[in-house]
């Protein structure tokens, strides 16, 4: 008996300490970023590799928000994230539900194409975009970044969405129509409460991938004004060198909305809404 | 309440045919039970009648008004599933009051009725409770509960009790059937199960193959199955079937059992010499006895299951297994040779190619149940 336990113990042990060996790996890169942006500039070069500075300031973040333009870089990212997030979402939430309840002709083909979508490298792309847009005043403009980010995030969002509302008992918009609703109705009043978390995951996933996009970003912006932040990082590479402490303080600033965000979400992501809906 | 009509109904996906054409006429306020094996088409027929599936052909009519092309929301009929599909993030009472509210129903008529369906059902004291804190039974009458709450045309039941353990499913068939009996609710019920069948039914309509196999009352399937997929459907344990050839050129007329080449008495056949029948018996009318007395067939009893209430003998004549019920307990036990008699009062006769019924020549019965088709597979 004490060696069964024993051997259940080293168990846990390991396969904790392999957990804390990955969480360390990840959030390692994180650490450095933060550690370099309250790292005085004259610390930066002189102290050698420490885990932490001998001394620690603020000063990077003030001069990033007081005298760079990323507050403004800051402000264009949000609006075109939130925006290609919400948009985004809508569309793949319909297209999802089509996909997961309807049979029409043509469903096959049209998944295939939306899957053929996601074969091409991005970069193949650029000159195109770049092409198509440009008569119709759409380069440096949020709006055409809002337009291209969509399109590119549709496919993957319209999959995510019908998985979950594959996992949504059928029955339950039968219920609802019977009760009298239209489907629309059973849509929205029934199975969208119940795909809260799916929606959730769609808007944190398309929100994150608007929001650190930079190729594009950086082909089809050209003016400062209408940069967003990973293009506004660059910036503070110039010629002669690197400001690393302005730099990874923007970066700081930049992790802080993504994480508001998640905050907001989790929320939805970890609810089980289904549960009791059908035996089970 | 309400009629419903079914006129050459029928459902096919592309160029499979689920469902041949139905023709059934349900009464105001009768309790029809569609029951069969699954994939029978009873599903899609209850699907088809709710407007959930279209048909693929026919009319149906709901109070002598053809609905077709009228949407689920509109037919006005209430309809409750195996699976409750109850709203997950809705308590017990917005659950019950979810149609009413769709309807723009007054405030104080949707509590009032709330209020009332949830003391029909011993509900009263989890109406604010969500359909996750509550238990299989539960759940099933706030299912119920949704749907009596709108006193719609009719009520439809997709197995709404499959999902219960035994001893709740018979408390809420009971339940069920009350129900009936109160609001004389036109009502049709899909089930595989064949007590349910037979307890709740004013008229079974027995499906398989996507082809009604017969209609009547339950004692008429019961007594009188109308071919061999509905006497081997309908009662448990089922009906005994052993395969023989008719020699009506033989003393007696009898059947010449295949197993054992036994010559085994039967009524008198509209059937020519060497024409291949099944014989049927329930197993409450095979007796077994001691000795061997004429018009006995010898057997041995395999296993012997006693219920409490009576005692399966499981018998063995040649390879064809058989089954005798006797109420209460039986001193026979596994291994020993006893002898049955089929008494041919009892015995139901089916041509072995169709399946079909074959009556008593002179019985005086008229043929129409036994022109009923026989279960044919559908490609």
């Amino acid at each position: 008996m004490a060696a069964v336990a024993r051997r259940r113990i080293a168990g846990t042990l390991a396969h904790r300490a392999a957990i804390l060996l990955y969480i360390l790996v990840a959030l390692f890169p994180l650490f450095w970023l933060l550690k370099v942006s309250v790292t005085p500039n004259p610390l930066l070069y002189s102290e050698g590799v420490r885990l932490w500075p001998s001394q620690t300031s603020f000063e990077h973040f003030a001069f990033v928000i007081r005298n760079s333009d990323f507050p403004l870089f800051f402000r264009n990212s949000l609006i075109v994230s939130l925006s290609t997030a919400v948009i985004v979402t809508i569309i793949a939430a319909g297209a999802g539900y089509a996909m997961s309840r309807f049979s029409f002709r043509g469903k096959l083909w049209l998944v295939g194409l939306l899957l053929v979508t996601q074969m091409f490298p991005l970069v193949m792309l650029i000159a195109p975009i770049f092409r198509m847009l440009t008569p119709l005043g759409l380069t440096n403009s949020l709006t055409g970044l809002v337009i291209v980010y969509s399109a590119f995030n549709v496919p993957f969002a319209v999959f995510l969405m019908q998985s979950f509302f594959d996992a949504i008992p059928k029955d339950l918009d039968d219920a609802a129509m019977i009760d009298g609703a239209s489907r629309f109705q059973a849509f929205r009043q029934i199975i969208v409460p119940l795909t809260l978390p799916g929606m959730a995951a769609t808007l944190g996933f398309v929100f994150t991938a608007a929001w650190s996009e930079l190729l594009f970003a950086l082909m089809l912006i050209s003016r400062a004004d209408a940069s967003t932040f990973p293009v506004g990082l660059l910036s503070f590479v110039s010629k002669f060198g690197v400001n690393f402490g302005q730099m990874m303080a923007a970066g700081v600033l930049a992790l802080i909305p993504a994480l508001l965000f998640f905050l907001l979400i989790q929320r939805f992501l970890v609810q089980g809404l289904t549960a009791g809906a059908v035996k089970g | 309440m309400a009629t419903i009509d079914l006129e050459a109904v029928a459902k096919s996906f592309g160029p499979v045919h689920v469902l041949e054409p139905v023709d059934l006429q349900i009464r105001s306020g009768e309790f029809v039970v569609l029951v069969g094996p699954s994939g029978c088409g009873k599903s899609t027929l209850l699907r088809m009648i709710a407007g959930l599936e279209e048909a693929s052909s026919g009319d149906i009519r709901i109070a002598g008004e053809r609905v077709n092309e009228v949407p689920p929301k509109d037919r006005n009929i209430a309809m409750v599933f195996q699976s409750y599909a109850l709203y997950p993030h809705m308590t017990v009472a917005q659950n019950m009051s979810y149609s009413l509210k769709l309807r723009k129903t007054a405030k104080e008529r949707i509590a009032e009725a709330v209020k009332g369906a949830a003391e029909t059902l011993g509900l009263s004291k989890l109406t604010e409770r969500r359909p996750r804190a509550l238990s299989g039974g539960q759940r099933q009458r706030v299912a119920m509960g949704r749907a009596i709450v709108r006193r719609p045309q009719a009520f439809l039941f997709d197995e709404p009790l499959s999902n219960l353990d035994a001893r709740l499913r018979e408390q809420m068939r009971a339940e069920i059937k009350k129900l009936h009996a109160r609001l004389g609710a036109t009502s049709i019920y899909v089930t595989h199960d064949q007590i349910e069948a037979m307890t709740l039914a004013d008229r079974i309509v027995a499906l398989d193959a996507g082809k009604i196999q017969q209609i009547g009352t339950p004692l008429d399937l019961y007594q009188r199955p109308a071919n061999r997929f509905v006497a081997g459907f309908i009662g448990s344990p089922a009906m005994n079937f052993v395969s023989g050839t008719y020699r009506a050129a033989a003393a007696g007329r009898p059947v010449h059992l295949q197993a054992d080449h036994a010559a085994l008495p039967v009524p008198d056949l509209d059937r020519p010499d060497g024409h291949a029948v099944t014989v049927g018996i329930r197993p409450e009318h095979v007796l077994v006895e001691p000795g061997d007395a004429p018009g006995t067939i010898g057997c041995g009893v395999e296993l012997v299951e006693p219920t409490g209430m009576g005692t399966i003998v499981h018998l063995r004549l040649g390879d064809v297994a058989l089954k005798a019920y006797r109420p209460g307990y039986t001193e026979w036990t596994a291994g020993q040779r006893v002898h049955v008699r089929l008494p041919r009062e009892h015995m139901h006769i089916f041509d072995e190619a169709s399946g079909a019924r074959i009556e008593p020549a002179g019985s005086g019965r008229s043929p129409g149940l036994s022109e009923w088709p026989a279960a044919t597979k559908l490609d």
